[in-house]
């Protein structure tokens, strides 16, 4: 019951002390507001690179093609071992008889050609999906070693210059991302820390008079909860309104159909659930860290 | 055993500074002792160690059977719930009301509202503060926020109460009042009172055992009224 009282009394002060102090407040609550929304848009512009990495890559496959004289045990025994590698995601096997066929029917003269073989003269294929495309090489180099196979390609240089180029702009959104991140935790920590400084005398008393160390940091967190929190809601308006317009606006893609945006709704709704929390989590710990300065003797 | 004691207590600053030197004292349940000595003479320094805002460098300081100097820092508001302190610049709350500046202490406490209103009510009616219960602490005189300081000091009945030069700021009227609230106090309440002061008038008037330091050291412990200003200070 105690314990309740004084969180209910916590709620309470932390809620006047918002309004009390308001030029203060406001302050950090302006703060918060102004890095969360940076956070938030390289959020999106982080989340949206990944995405378009990943479909890109996910088109690319290496090509196998078998000897002649491979037979169908020949083949099943390939299909599997070649599965039990590492990073395969997919190996569609399409034999020569198909080829065969596809060919001939998507033009007659293919067919007129194949009746002057007595035998099939392609090749059996696979087609490999990797789950990870910087593995393209390695699987592709392993596929080569292997008996019966006379080819394993997938257009080595262009990729490589690609998945260099991707892999380079992940890693940067990424850290911007993080760099953000501390950036906007250390600028609200500081304006919450500026605001509990004016009010140490206010520690000093509530200690003096035998306030406990966690009751004296309570409402002092939860104000910088609410804090937080009120610092959230500009960005989490903007975010929502200003990613589904600009969707709208550019026809779900960037420049091109090669690079197409991320839908709005769910993505939306999970930066603002981040940017919520970020702003509610970076409050408390910034309000904590600055109360407990004045709590030690 | 002794409601208070100080055995051998030392205080040096971190700066080299010595505050006090090998410093003992005995004080019983009930006492009204003042403490005297000029400024940087170390009365501040014993006054704070009372209450923990200081730790001793050597020695011990036994409050109600508890050795204060060993209290951990997290259990130090256990130690003030159970003094109060009055200090001479009143340290009130500027935004509470003097109801709400009193019933703070008892609110860090978790007692419950309908305990906490008659204990505040009469706290403020011993100090004679009943008219100004909803004022803000700048709407009063400094006499009357010291009364709001000493009633927020005795709601919680403490067996201590502590205080700082409470009449510093006030002019000799105003003092004279307020050293009769403190009076009344230990008279009524028991409750044991040390004070730290600068004003001899009051020293003389009073008769209460008196403790003087200078430069650091205990150099007179005068029981009742045998103290006289023109001896030293």
């Amino acid at each position: 019951m105690k314990a309740f009282r004084i969180i209910g009394r916590s709620f309470r002060d932390a809620f006047k002390s918002v309004f009390r102090n308001f030029s203060l407040s406001m302050a950090s609550i302006l703060c918060a507001t102004i890095t969360l929304m940076v956070v938030s848009v390289s959020f999106l512009i982080a989340a949206n690179v990944k995405d378009a990495t990943k479909s890109l890559e996910s088109e690319l496959s290496i090509v196998v093609y078998l000897e002649q004289d491979a037979s169908e045990s020949d083949a099943n025994f390939l299909q599997s071992t070649i599965k039990k590698l590492n990073n395969v995601e997919k190996v569609e096997y399409k034999s020569k008889d198909e080829w065969k066929q596809e060919m001939s029917q998507y033009n007659e003269s293919f067919g007129t050609i194949f009746e002057k073989y007595e035998t099939n003269p392609l090749l059996d294929s696979f087609t490999v999906t990797v789950k990870d495309a910087n593995s393209l090489n390695t699987v592709a180099e392993k596929i080569r070693d292997m008996d019966k196979v006379e080819s394993a390609n997938y257009g080595e240089d262009a990729v490589s210059t690609i998945l260099s180029v991707f892999d380079v702009v992940e890693k940067v959104t990424v850290i911007v991302v993080i760099a953000l991140i501390f950036v906007t935790a250390f600028l609200i920590t500081n304006t919450i820390k500026l605001t509990i400084y004016s009010r140490r005398n206010e520690i000093e008393i509530m200690r003096l008079v035998g306030g406990s160390n966690a009751a004296i940091k309570l409402p002092f967190v939860i104000e910088g909860f609410v804090i937080g929190l009120l610092g959230s809601l500009i960005p989490i308006i903007v975010t929502i309104y200003g990613y589904i317009i600009a969707y709208g606006k550019l026809n779900g893609h960037l420049i091109t159909d090669l690079i197409p945006l991320l839908s709005p709704y769910n993505l939306v709704f999970y930066v603002s659930l981040i940017i919520a929390g970020l702003g509610a989590v970076i409050g408390m710990l910034g309000s904590l860290l600055a109360v407990r300065k004045y709590l030690k003797i | 055993m002794k409601f208070i004691e100080l055995k051998n207590v030392n205080k040096t600053y971190s700066t080299g500074v010595t505050a006090l030197a090998d410093l003992s004292v005995e004080i019983e349940k009930g006492e009204f002792v003042f403490v005297i000595g000029h400024t940087a003479s170390g009365k501040s320094t014993f006054i704070k160690m009372l209450y923990r805002e200081e730790k001793p460098t050597k020695g011990s300081v036994i409050v109600g059977g508890v050795n204060v100097a060993k209290l951990r820092n997290g259990k130090i508001y256990k130690l003030r719930r159970k003094i109060g302190v009055v200090f001479q610049d009143f340290k009130l709350l500027p935004k509470l009301t003097v109801y709400e500046n009193v019933a703070f202490a008892l609110e860090c406490l978790g007692l419950k509202a309908s305990e906490i209103r008659p204990k505040v009510l009469k706290a403020i009616e011993i100090v004679g503060l009943k008219e100004k219960v909803r004022s803000f602490p700048h709407q009063l005189s400094g006499g009357e926020q010291q009364r709001v300081c000493i009633a927020r000091a005795i709601v919680n009945e403490p067996k201590l109460l502590i205080c700082d030069e409470p009449t510093g700021n006030l002019d000799p009227e105003t003092s004279k009042e307020i050293m009769s609230v403190i009076e009344n106090i230990n008279k009524d309440l028991k409750t044991t009172v040390i004070m730290a002061t600068h004003d001899k008038e009051i020293v003389n008037r009073m008769k209460k055992r008196v403790l003087l330091i200078e430069h650091g050291i205990l150099t007179g412990d005068y029981m009742k009224g045998r103290y006289k200003s023109h001896e030293s200070v």
